[in-house]
């Protein structure tokens, strides 16, 4: 009897073991950023270099208006689930186990001021489209070899670079995990009809540590000087900085500074000379790049 | 540690929603809203409230102890499925044997465990508690379509003495609602679907029900003349009626006494009272009138694009342009792949209905 008991259990376990779950390597840890000059993020106004925004996208871009964070209901965000990856802080990874399978439930990236963003692994269904749309988004994950794809839904619109470049909260992501070592590869392919004309695909390394930290971020809104409701933002064709950039770089008119075409090499040769390219940096825009 | 509740509430909240999902299909399984074809979602949001969506405009459940309490009652033609669910959803929350509300402060009757509760095959559950009152937010066919039979189905004092309590279901909204649906006193609707108890003014407040307050705030020329807001103060959820639109544009009912700026004026409200729970996410729920459920971060997002378009239009028309080179202009193409895809209410007509209700000084 009590082998009959035991047999039942294990041609139980094994019949509930997802079958991708045996493919596997942790990521968990705490994960420090290796930066490059693809993910220095600190854009100016009107660079969309790099970004497939369709048409909508860029006119959604162009209307930005830096001094709308102001406004007390947009302090204190983070980054979304499609642009954090790229952020300058620590990872760290935690990992949820099921205390009887002792199967991973789930992995929890976190980055500081990033909210929780859980991956579940157990086979879950995505929530209905009616549900809450957050920052991160609802992932599940499933293992193609020893990397884990993730997709995630149910994501607030959100930016994908901070110059107004938005992806609307119908944008999907698939994100790939692939660790190497020490080293963790974070690719991050964001889908999104409205305001996309081809997927983004952007990538970001990260380098296994042992001294960092993610620490707490308290942040609570405050009166910024903004009245309240004054939504600033630039009316069509009236966004005075957009030019600085076909300035700063050399870019022709005719030539495009955002769209599908901007990401591919081919792109590099359309750009001309410039005092930036010839290492006068910011001599167009007057002493520490500040607009004259 | 108080940086990971938002988050996990967030995330509750999804979860849950999964959850009840999948027992509202089980629920239709079994014939509750089968039989109209519907396919009605059932959202747990917070605390007492669900939201049930596919029903023409959302409809928000307050379900506990004392009964029903709706916000709108859908599309005319989805009323049976609406009803259905309703007991469907009554039966299973009055069911549960979990606690609905806290026993913590002021109580009248809050729930609590005994043995009968954990033996359901000795003692049955509970009765689900009668359908108590209906709240409309505006004269919308698809908030109102089910009053009369859904009301008809209630009972108006649900609460202690089931056996005193008169037949149907009370219905409340703003005065403004009942002058549309029955002008001059030759009313549009059957008798039955008339609201039959109204406010004037800028708020109401309910008895307390289910154990927490219920204020409806009533806003200015907005989608129509006779907005409600209706706030759960408990559960913090807001159902906001069609003045918040995640689905479409919102429609501005000219001929009913909307207005853009009514509109933007209800999103800045709607922001007042909202309390965000961390990093701009969570906390105070608002259910639209249609669409997924949203937050702080959604009413903002929200109130940007009506405040943006709404400048754009008053710039051009300041500008000296026709309503026609407006419309030709497309002042709301960023938006109109998100929110210009209803056929009903396109973005030329959201564009016109700007134009029409901002005078030159866009007042």
């Amino acid at each position: 009897m009590r082998l009959t008991r035991l047999g039942t259990a294990m041609l139980s376990a094994l019949l509930a073991w997802p079958a991708a779950a045996s493919a596997q390597i942790d990521f968990s840890g705490e994960w420090t950023p290796v930066r490059s000059m693809d993910n220095t993020e600190d854009p100016w106004i009107g660079d969309w270099v790099g970004l497939p925004l369709n048409d909508v996208g860029r006119a959604r871009a162009e209307a930005w208006n830096a001094s709308l964070l102001s406004l007390p209901e947009y302090q204190c965000r983070p980054h979304g689930w499609a642009y954090i990856y790229r952020g300058p802080t620590q990872l760290r990874i935690s990992k949820a186990v099921d205390p009887f399978t002792r199967q991973i439930v789930s992995y929890e990236p976190e980055w500081h001021q990033s909210t929780n963003m859980p991956v579940y692994l157990d086979g879950r269904e995505h929530p209905p489209e009616e549900s809450a749309h957050t920052w991160g988004g609802f992932s599940t994950a499933a293992w193609e070899g020893d990397m884990l794809r993730i997709t995630t839904t149910h994501l607030k619109e959100d930016y994908i670079r901070r110059n107004g470049a938005m992806v609307s909260d119908e944008a999907k992501v698939t994100t790939w995990w692939i660790r190497r070592g020490d080293y963790l590869t974070w690719i991050n392919i964001v889908h999104d009809r409205i305001y996309l004309s081809e997927p983004l695909i952007r990538s970001a390394e990260y380098r296994l540590t042992v001294n960092s930290i993610v620490p707490a971020h308290p942040c609570t809104a405050v009166f910024e000087g903004l009245e309240k409701g004054h939504v600033l933002h630039y009316l069509p064709g009236e966004n005075p900085f957009i030019k600085d950039l076909r300035q700063r770089y050399g870019i022709a008119a005719g030539v495009p500074t955002s769209g599908a075409e901007t990401m591919y090499p081919e792109f590099a040769g359309k750009l001309g000379e410039s005092d930036w390219s010839r290492g006068v940096r910011g001599s167009s825009l007057g002493a520490g790049g500040i607009r004259r | 540690m108080s940086g990971n509740r938002p988050s996990v509430t967030a995330a509750a909240v999804v979860l849950a929603a999964a959850t009840l999902t999948l027992q509202a299909q089980q629920g239709r399984s079994a014939g509750s809203a089968q039989s109209s074809g519907a396919d009605l979602r059932i959202i747990p949001i917070r605390g007492n409230v669900y939201v049930i969506s596919g029903a023409g405009g959302n409809i928000t459940a307050s379900i506990g102890k004392d009964g029903v309490m709706l916000v709108d009652s859908g599309a005319p033609s989805m009323t049976d499925a609406v009803l259905s669910a309703v007991r469907a959803l009554d039966r299973q929350v009055t069911a549960s044997g979990m606690p609905q509300r806290s026993c913590v402060g002021i109580v009248q009757g809050c729930t609590w465990w005994n043995s009968s509760n954990l033996l359901p095959t000795t003692v049955g559950p509970p009765a689900p508690r009668p359908i108590a009152g209906i709240i409309n937010t505006s004269v919308d066919a698809d908030h109102i379509g089910g009053n009369e039979k859904i009301a008809a189905a209630g009972r108006t004092f649900g609460v202690r003495n089931l056996a005193n309590a008169p037949l149907g279901a009370w219905i409340v909204a703003h005065e403004n609602v009942t002058a549309r649906l029955s002008p001059a006193g030759e009313p549009k609707v059957p008798a039955g679907a008339l609201p039959d108890e109204t406010y004037f003014g800028d708020e109401k407040k309910l008895n307390f029900f289910n154990g927490e307050g219920i204020v409806i705030t009533h806003v200015e020329a907005a989608h129509t003349d006779g907005d409600s807001m209706v706030y759960f103060r408990g559960s913090d959820v807001i159902a906001a009626g069609d003045v918040f639109n995640l689905a479409d544009y919102p429609v501005i009912d000219t001929k009913n006494g909307g207005s853009i700026n009514g509109i933007i004026a209800a999103a800045n409200k709607l922001l007042d009272m909202i309390v965000w729970e961390h990093m701009m996410e969570g906390g105070t729920m608002v259910v639209p009138g249609h669409g997924r459920l949203g937050d702080v971060a959604d009413v903002a997002y929200y109130r940007d694009m009506v405040t943006i378009l709404r400048d754009r239009v008053l710039a051009m028309k300041k500008k000296g342009m026709t309503l026609v080179q407006i419309k030709g202009a497309h002042p709301s193409k960023d938006y109109d792949p998100r929110f210009g895809r209803n056929p009903q209410w396109t973005p030329e007509m959201f564009v016109e209905a700007i134009y029409n209700t901002l005078g030159a000084a866009g007042r």
